[in-house]
């Protein structure tokens, strides 16, 4: 009874949170006449990989990813150093200091960008810096670095201060014992952070919107989803669903690889005071 | 060089990025909402005073995207808490292929909200959307509906696509809570003749308050600055009815090309409007530390 009960919950679960996507995934491989049968024909028969290539003839789909792993990437490895400096500073600080930065910068994180939009606007285009990668990697880098002081403190919070005696006396300076000795000791923490970052860049929608307006600068979260917006008559939902797939398919991939260190960034910012 | 020396270099650069991107715009978002901007022959600006703040208070379009925005956060914050404490304690038994599925659940938090509103957008299309479908074969439909042509339906289906999305967040702040809670005083609560729910609702759930409200308190603010889903699958519509003040401001700024009162809805329905809700976050971090 009790196992039936918690084998029915399994599968809801899972139900629930699959079903979306492989409604997808199932569209993207029907052929058009079938999308669009009513009552609806659900497994596609036979499957077609049609809408791959038609999207892929009428949209630079190769370029979105590539300028949103550019861009995510940059922005994940300024990121994670610029906090990983933060971090060791703080965690070798007094509490009550190091508490005060702690939660201002959790503060500062959770305000909706609607409230920076147009300033950093104005500042990107000031830049000259409209359809230029810089123009998000700098914003996503620093509005990701709260989340990633975040975790990263409490990696080099654990490493004995002895370490950080010893390579003193070896001689290397501030930023090189970060970046050789302490990250390395930190490197869950590390990894952690930067793929929590990576994955808020992937998605970032507000600023890549408006910052990209080439459609040859936009990430794929942007060029994908303004393919629908305005346009969503005209275009066929077997290739918007083939594009959903491109978009989400290398975050699928992160989630299955790194579900622990995910799982463990995104407790630490909520349960730990 | 001193060790505080050291380490306030340390913090510099941080310092300086947060301050570029974070601080000197929040400044400027404040001051353009008391400028009048004009952009006959390049931009003027002139001071306006509380000018803005004034049309804001007759501005029935605004006054109706703050309360779209607080339906949205308060149903989707709900129902996200009660799903989510559900999921987590599903996750928290022990059974062959756990780690599988906590994998499975996390998926939906990982994936761009932006796209995936184009796959909600598909799935409650009113003619060919596998929702009317499903829901006609199972005999709670008798025509199809179209969901994002009516406000009421727009919005829940607006609703669901955020549930879908932030519930693993819950539950996995939940599934933490849950594994910090001392074995002991499970047992003892089962010595003492207390049934399951009693366990539930007299030690699991205080021992869980403070996790649940710092979940709740997140997801509120992120729920209360919803654009992409909004964007993208309803455009505000129908009629407005779904328009959130994220939307509404970015309309303002980009569409009718008024910065200073687009500034204004920002600062007035986002910055005022959440501070309170982050005084309440401080407080309950504050509540766990002792």
């Amino acid at each position: 009874m009790r196992r039936a009960a918690l084998g029915l919950a399994v599968v809801l679960l899972a139900g629930w949170s699959l079903a979306p996507a492989v409604w997808q995934l199932l569209t993207a491989f029907k052929p058009d006449d079938q999308i669009t049968r009513v009552p609806t024909i659900y497994l596609p028969d036979p499957p077609t990989t049609g809408h791959f290539s038609r999207l892929w003839a009428r949209k630079p789909l190769a370029v979105y990813l590539a300028n949103s792993l550019e861009i995510s990437a940059s922005a994940t490895v300024l990121a994670v150093f610029v906090a990983s400096l933060a971090a060791a500073a703080l965690s070798r600080s007094t509490a009550a200091f190091r508490n005060r930065i702690l939660l201002g910068l959790l503060f500062l994180a959770l305000f909706p960008p609607i409230l920076l939009l147009f300033p950093l606007y104005e500042g990107v285009r000031a830049l000259g810096w409209i359809n230029h990668p810089l123009g998000l990697v700098l914003p996503y880098a620093a509005l990701n670095l709260p989340l990633a002081v975040w975790i990263l403190e409490s990696g080099f919070r654990q490493i004995p201060r002895e370490v950080d005696e010893a390579a003193q006396l070896d001689g290397l300076g501030l930023i090189a014992r970060v970046v050789r000795v302490q990250a390395p000791l930190a490197a869950p923490s590390v990894v952690t952070a930067a793929i929590l970052v990576f994955i808020f860049c992937w998605n970032e929608f507000m600023l890549a919107l408006t910052f990209m307006t080439r459609d040859t600068a936009k990430t794929v979260t942007a060029g994908i989803a303004s393919i629908g917006g305005a346009s969503i008559y005209e275009i066929p939902w077997g290739q918007l669903s083939a594009a959903v797939l491109l978009a989400t398919a290398p975050l699928v991939l992160l989630v299955l690889a790194f579900e622990r260190r995910i799982t463990a960034g995104l407790t630490r910012g909520a349960v730990k005071g | 060089m001193s060790a505080a020396r050291g380490r306030l270099l340390l913090l510099a650069p941080a310092a300086l990025l947060i301050g570029v991107v974070v601080g000197l715009p929040v400044l400027r978002v404040l001051q353009l909402s008391f400028t009048r901007v004009e952009l006959q022959q390049g931009i003027s600006e002139q001071w306006a005073g509380l000018e803005l703040y004034g049309r804001l208070w007759q501005d029935s379009r605004y006054w109706t995207s703050l309360g779209n925005t607080s339906v949205f956060t308060g149903a989707s914050v709900a129902l996200e808490t009660a799903l989510g404490v559900a999921f987590a304690l599903v996750l928290h038994q022990r059974f062959r292929g756990r780690g599988a599925l906590r994998a499975v659940v996390l998926l939906p938090w990982a994936l761009p909200t932006a796209v995936m509103a184009l796959a909600w957008a598909w799935i409650f299309n009113d003619a060919f959307g596998v929702a009317n479908d499903a829901l006609r074969r199972l005999g709670v439909l008798e025509h199809p509906v179209a969901w994002l042509g009516e406000s009421a339906t727009a919005m829940a289906v607006l609703v669901l696509a955020d549930m879908w999305k932030t519930t693993p967040f819950v539950a996995l702040v939940v599934l933490a809570g849950l594994q910090g809670i001392p074995e002991s005083a499970l047992e003892a609560a089962r010595i003492d003749g207390l049934t399951s729910w009693q366990r539930f609702r007299f030690v699991v759930l205080p021992l869980l308050t403070p996790a649940l409200l710092v979940a709740v308190v997140f997801r509120a603010v992120q729920a209360y600055g919803a654009f992409d889903l909004v964007y993208v699958m309803t455009g505000g519509g129908p009629g407005g009815s779904t328009e959130t003040v994220s939307l509404y401001s970015f309309q303002q700024y980009f569409r009718y090309l008024d910065f200073g009162y687009g500034s204004a809805v920002a600062t007035q329905g986002v910055l005022f409007a959440l501070l309170p809700l982050l005084l309440l976050l401080r407080w309950a971090q504050r509540g766990e530390v002792r």
